[in-house]
């Protein structure tokens, strides 16, 4: 398809360049500005010591995105975010509360809360047929009123077990984080299962029309209940990491990580109403959101200005490459 | 079908919306502690037309198939202005006013010109706006505080005649200054047309641009005026992430319950505000009922939850398999 957008000037071009989305492209681009601006601002943003840090908060992002990308692949989206992450994190600390076994379960504990919320909004969407902005708002309300209501009747334990400090925090290769590793396995998982599997061919066509879909024989609903489900346990697993990161879990950390999330993934090309993008652009997004973050706190930005410039640059980057077609 | 079946057939949401709100506001006088009196019907009708003000503003844009996701931030940023404007003598409140909800039209305008113009997605470019809209509210009241000319607001949040609560008699003149005049009128049916099937719209020559545009700048205005409210209400303002996003998340389920179709095309403000203080006398019902306040986010959630799977029984009138995919 982008042949044909780019036109003239692509016969010219390399063959992956021809081939490649050029919002993906924009994307990347805009990657290289972020990082040469940084590095006017302050020699140390082109350090390696600096981008890997930099991987490393990326990853956590990358992981929730990931969930979310494949629901916006379905052309639905997934606004429970917010307290699927919390719920994971706080629910992998309480298990650890319950000695040894309760450990060694927390973190598939943690990602099995994600997938009950993920299987109540799949559910909601694929059966129901509610739509799945409003039924992931209202499963995130619930979410949340049970987190209050654990928290609030007694102090709950919340620091974060040694495996999940690990995982966000050691190293398994020198100088590569694990959290990266995940990040990268996870990704890969991703791609086999969008590019080499029927599931991922499914996914696209649900995303492009549901209906003929359902016609050339897809079991549709299941499809979108299994990725509702995969989105909310991603989302718990980026709660859990980032438990570990900080070693401990607190109510509001998921609300940090919504607007970029969906950001993310639609800055890397992937079409808002379903059916088109890859997952090359959402890692491209996740490091261009992650990048954007940390220059911003680098120069001391107050919290107001962020939210504004995080508004506008999402609002501008939309309407370069993000708009529906002309209606006539 | 005679006239009065169509009437009583566009009008069912809201009626069944006024029915669920005077049911539990029984339940709930006959159980408050104090009874039946003026002083529980105007404590519940300030809390009640906060939201049902937010929920007339959901209503617009949701009749024409959008959702605005940043009315609970108009809402906070205009409550964080209104506690800076809002003050002094008479003519520099009445100033105060203005400004307060020309703000809210401009908010409502950016909304509407980005989504129709810009062509966006309401979900994403609402969300991205709210943010927007929040750091505003942030950077004029880093930590809550402010006040308001506190005659206006006691005028406003007490009673008329000692039995009338004014900011009922306020909702009141809103929607007969707002919400019937556009109703009426032909940018209103536009956005209902656009709502129900935007291509048909289109192509009788319906204004549906001006309509959608028109409904989203009303719908800023609206969640201004509950922000002026909560100034009133509180006597300051402040910028709090959380209570931007259960205004936004309330007026949805206000919107719901009150038989808009979230599809568009479909539904009253009316209905809307019955929804939203239905909504809200179910969420006091824990009070009454000596409930643990922690519970009460719980309980709203589910009452949310439960309120958009109502619309699924639709489904069992479906009788061709192809018409669950939209």
């Amino acid at each position: 398809m982008s042949e044909t957008t780019l036109g003239g000037i692509a016969g010219r071009m390399p063959k992956f360049l021809r081939r490649a989305d050029p919002a993906v492209i924009t994307a990347f681009a805009c990657i290289v500005i972020l990082l040469l601006l940084g590095s006017l601002y302050s020699r140390s943003f082109l350090s390696p010591e600096y981008l890997l840090q930099q991987l490393k908060v990326a990853s956590f992002l990358g992981v929730i995105a990931t969930g979310m990308m494949l629901v916006i692949l379905l052309g639905q989206i997934d606004l429970s975010v917010p307290w699927s992450v919390a719920t994971g994190a706080m629910m992998a600390c309480a298990a650890a509360a319950y000695g040894s076994v309760g450990v060694a379960l927390a973190i598939p504990f943690g990602v099995l809360c994600g997938v009950a919320i993920g299987l109540v909004n799949g559910i909601g969407v694929a059966y129901l047929r509610i739509p799945s902005m409003i039924i992931t708002l209202a499963t995130n309300a619930v979410a949340q009123g049970l987190m209050v209501v654990y928290t609030g009747g007694f102090s709950p334990q919340d620091s974060a077990t040694s495996a999940m400090r690990y995982l966000a925090t050691g190293f398994t290769i020198p100088g590569v984080p694990n959290a990266v590793i995940i990040w990268a396995l996870i990704g890969a998982a991703t791609v086999f299962v969008l590019t080499r599997t029927s599931f991922g061919r499914a996914v696209y066509g649900i995303g492009n029309r549901e209906r003929a879909a359902y016609l050339s024989g897809i079991d549709t609903r299941r499809i979108v209940l299994i990725a509702f489900a995969v989105s909310g346990g991603l989302s718990a697993f980026g709660g859990v990491l980032l438990a570990g990161y900080a070693s401990k879990a607190a109510q509001s950390m998921g609300d940090a990580y919504l607007l970029p999330s969906i950001a993310a993934v639609v800055l890397g090309g992937t079409s808002i109403l379903g059916g088109r993008g890859s997952y090359l652009g959402t890692v491209a997004g996740v490091i261009l959101i992650t990048l954007l973050q940390s220059i911003l706190s680098v120069m001391q930005m107050p919290e107001a200005g962020r939210q504004i410039i995080y508004g506008v640059v999402i609002v501008a980057m939309l309407l370069l490459y993000g708009r529906a077609p002309a209606s006539r | 079908m005679k006239d009065w079946r169509y009437w009583l057939a566009e009008q069912r949401g809201t009626l069944l919306a006024f029915g669920i709100f005077i049911v539990m506001f029984a339940i709930y006088s006959a159980n408050h502690p104090a009874g039946f009196t003026a002083n529980v019907v105007q404590t519940a009708a300030n809390k009640g037309v906060l939201l049902a003000f937010v929920a007339m503003a959901q209503t617009l844009v949701v009749i024409t198939a959008g959702i605005d996701l940043s009315v609970g931030m108009i809402f906070t940023l205009t409550n964080c202005m209104a506690s800076w404007l809002v003050i002094g003598t008479g003519l520099e409140t009445a100033f105060g006013v203005l400004v307060v909800l020309g703000t809210g039209l401009l908010c409502g305008a950016v909304n509407g010109a980005i989504v129709i113009y810009g062509r966006l997605q309401p979900i994403v470019a609402t969300i991205a706006t709210g943010a927007v809209f929040f750091g505003l509210a942030l950077l004029l009241r880093p930590v809550p505080g402010g006040s308001v000319n506190e005659d206006l607001a006691d005028f406003l949040t007490g009673r008329f005649f000692g039995v009338v609560p004014a900011s009922f008699v306020a909702l009141l003149v809103i929607v007969l200054v707002v919400w019937v005049p556009f109703s009426r009128s032909e940018f209103g049916r536009a956005a209902y047309a656009a709502g129900s099937s935007e291509t048909a719209a289109y192509m009788s020559g319906v204004p549906i641009r001006r309509g959608k545009f028109l409904a989203y700048t009303l719908a800023g205005l609206l969640a201004a005026i509950g922000g002026l409210f909560v100034t009133f209400f509180t006597y300051t303002g402040e910028a709090a992430y959380a209570s931007g996003n259960a205004y936004t998340l309330f007026s949805i389920a206000a919107v719901v319950l009150g038989g808009v179709s979230l599809f568009g095309g479909k539904g009253s403000a009316i209905g809307a505000i019955f929804g939203a203080l239905a909504f809200r006398t179910i969420g006091d019902l824990l009070f009454v009922f000596d409930f643990d306040p922690l519970w009460q986010p719980l309980f709203q959630g589910v009452i949310l939850l439960i309120a958009v799977s109502l619309g699924a029984f639709a489904l069992f009138r479906v009788r061709n398999r192809l018409e669950w995919f939209l």
